[in-house]
């Protein structure tokens, strides 16, 4: 099979000269592929970033961290609500009885949380978060005060109203003077500042500094006794982070006294549970938006077919000419591809500038990190050939395979 | 002999009825012969013109043109055989209307991947022979009807082809413009073309040395001058 490049430069004249004499009737037809092109590659790029973006800020929760709370982080049905929301909660002794016996854990920590507004003199603070927590709270955060110091062992044995405040609590309330030593605050009670925390900034716009962490004896006798922890287990390595989920349940249900068969009556979770959940949400949306890109696709592509039609019948007399001075079947075949793969070129072309630049616009108004990589634009390329070759197939053949005595009857 | 015609037959099959369009056609014609084909409707004269332009075949019988069979030729032979051998004028010019004259010669070039220099100038020679020299980057929209049948039959020598096969080549045409190409037809053949002329109009006929007149799909009078 030989092409000669002269038949090839052929195909390629008439297809723009084609496109110059209907300018409107093609841009109107690649309308359906740039929209394809368009929503597929925004949408990919835009999951991406997300995908990028999450998994982030998801990390800094650390990849090593078990969570034993009353409840599971993902409900699922209705049912299951019914069925956990019975469970009882977790108590000091549960924690004390992990934190004696556990061995794969670099530190066990309760937590135990609310939202207060706190005082100082006469500065009110609003949506501060109070933890009850030790002074382990530092390993499993991985942050420490940068001044002063927390609190200890001794403090939260004795129950004494002392605690640590987050960075921003100490820049709104104290601003300039020296928070160390002050008293604050907090549900009715006055404390006294040990230490503030160092700066941490921010996970998924939520303030890592807007807090004060107290002993959690005093934060149960001051906020009531009916919460329930949360304990959290800092893994001594990534790597046995599943074996520590498994001690820690064996642990609690001997703490609850479960017998075999029964269930657990609290949830071992961790942060890769978070990142299924997010998961599982974006393979929903993937599905969607590339099922509207591909039907997007798909409408372009039989305009294609279509306008080729009507191309190939408004030249039946042309392709006639040809055929009598020699054009074998496949070089009329391959005049009419070229035309139907330069229109379908224009969508994607199109379609890819319309994408790099809502892509960048996404990008300048959120805080997602979205691309158009370079694979886009092979995919785009590869788009055109495809789109082009495939509905511009049917038309090119019927042309190809027209009589010329017929057509150049052809009026 | 160019070409050798032997006992050829052309049926059409339409629905449940078949024409016999040739019903057994001998034929032969020499290099550089000036022959005209004439008849009336229904003679098979359009029918022997496009087997000969190897447009297509014949339902029974042998054509040979210089040396080969083309008989049975399948498309893509027909259509190499088409672009080397013949050289179609037609009554109604069939000009690519988009293309530049220069264009339009060169069209038969392109399709034997003749590079493009040496085709821009055969189809160059091949305008200057029919006298159109200065209209060369015209469109057909720009140019007389005559103009128009000179671009093509500048067209039909670029290949230099065995044949020049033309059907009605002045029947869009006045009578002085076709006259005007009858004299270029003229000079053609004293070049030493062959030219097969296909018409009803006897005073066209006239210009050729023989004339072989059709009637019902056989060939009725075969005379020379």
């Amino acid at each position: 099979m030989k092409y000669s490049w002269t038949e090839f430069g052929e195909g390629v004249r008439i297809a723009l000269q084609a496109l110059k004499a209907n300018r409107m009737r093609s841009v109107l037809t690649t309308l359906g592929i740039l929209i394809g092109v368009v929503v597929v590659t925004v949408i990919i790029s835009v999951i991406q970033g997300m995908n990028t973006y999450v998994s982030g800020e998801l990390s800094s929760l650390g990849t090593d961290n078990v969570f034993v709370s009353q409840y599971p982080w993902m409900i699922n049905s209705w049912e299951e609500w019914l069925r956990v929301r019975k469970r009882p909660k977790i108590e000091k002794d549960h924690y004390e009885f992990l934190e004696a016996h556990v061995q794969l854990a670099e530190a066990v920590v309760p937590e135990v949380v609310t939202r207060r507004t706190v005082k100082y003199r006469t500065q009110d603070l609003g949506g501060v978060f109070i933890y009850g927590t030790t002074d382990k709270y530092m390993i499993i955060s991985n942050a420490v005060p940068e001044f002063g110091r927390f609190f200890t062992d001794n403090e939260i044995h004795h129950r004494r109203n002392v605690c640590v405040i987050g960075r921003e609590v100490a820049d709104k309330l104290y601003k300039n003077k020296d928070p160390l030593g002050k008293r604050i605050k907090i549900g009715g009670q006055s404390f006294r500042i040990l230490g503030v925390m160092e700066e941490r900034g921010q996970m998924f716009d939520f303030s890592m500094d807007n807090n004060v962490m107290i002993p959690y004896t005093v934060f149960l006798k001051v906020f009531g006794k009916h919460r329930s922890l949360e304990i959290q287990a800092k893994a001594l390595s990534p790597e046995i982070v599943n074996e520590l989920k498994d001690e820690l349940e064996a642990l609690m249900r001997r703490a609850r006294g479960l017998r075999v068969g029964q269930g657990n009556d609290f949830s071992v979770n961790e942060q890769s549970q978070l990142l299924e959940v997010y998961n599982n949400l974006t393979k929903v949306l993937w599905i969607v938006l590339i099922g509207i890109g591909s039907i997007a696709l798909l409408v372009g592509g039989i305009g294609i077919m279509n306008i080729m039609l009507v191309s190939v019948t408004e030249r039946t007399r042309e392709i006639g000419i040809r055929k009598a001075l020699g054009a074998k079947r496949r070089v009329i075949l391959w005049q009419f591809l070229v035309e139907s793969m330069f229109i379908s070129s224009i969508g994607v072309i199109l379609g890819l500038l319309i994408s790099i630049g809502l892509a960048t616009l996404v990008k300048q108004m959120s805080p997602i990190p979205v691309n158009i990589s370079a694979w886009v634009a092979f995919l785009g390329i590869g788009f055109t050939v495809s789109i082009g070759i495939f509905f511009g197939l049917y038309p090119a053949s019927k042309a190809s395979r027209l009589d010329p005595i017929e057509a150049l009857r052809y009026e | 002999m160019m070409i050798e015609l032997k006992d050829i037959h052309k049926d059409y099959h339409l629905g449940m009825e078949t024409v016999h369009a040739l019903r057994g056609i001998n034929l032969n014609i020499d290099e550089n012969e000036y022959v005209a084909i004439m008849g009336p409707s229904g003679s098979g004269k359009s029918t022997l013109m496009n087997l000969l332009g190897c447009l297509d075949t014949a339902s029974e019988g042998i054509y040979r043109l210089n040396g080969s069979d083309v008989s049975d030729m399948n498309d893509d032979d027909l259509a190499e055989i088409r672009n080397r051998e013949i050289g179609f004028v037609f009554q109604n010019f069939n000009l690519l209307p988009r293309a530049s004259a220069l264009h339009n010669v060169e069209l038969p070039l392109i399709y034997n991947g003749t590079p493009a220099s040496d085709r821009r100038e055969l189809a160059e020679d091949a305008l200057k022979k029919v006298g159109l020299s200065d209209r060369m980057h015209h469109r057909p929209n720009e140019l007389s009807g005559g103009q128009r049948q000179r671009v093509a039959v500048a067209r039909a020598l670029v290949n230099n082809p065995s044949i020049i096969l033309a059907d009605e080549p002045t029947g869009n045409l006045d009578t002085r413009t076709g006259d005007e190409i009858m004299d270029l037809f003229e000079t053609l053949h004293d070049g030493g073309n062959t030219i097969i002329l296909v018409t009803h109009e006897e005073y066209i006929a006239e210009h050729s040395d023989r004339i072989i007149r059709l009637r019902d799909g056989h060939v009725e009078r075969d005379e020379a001058k």
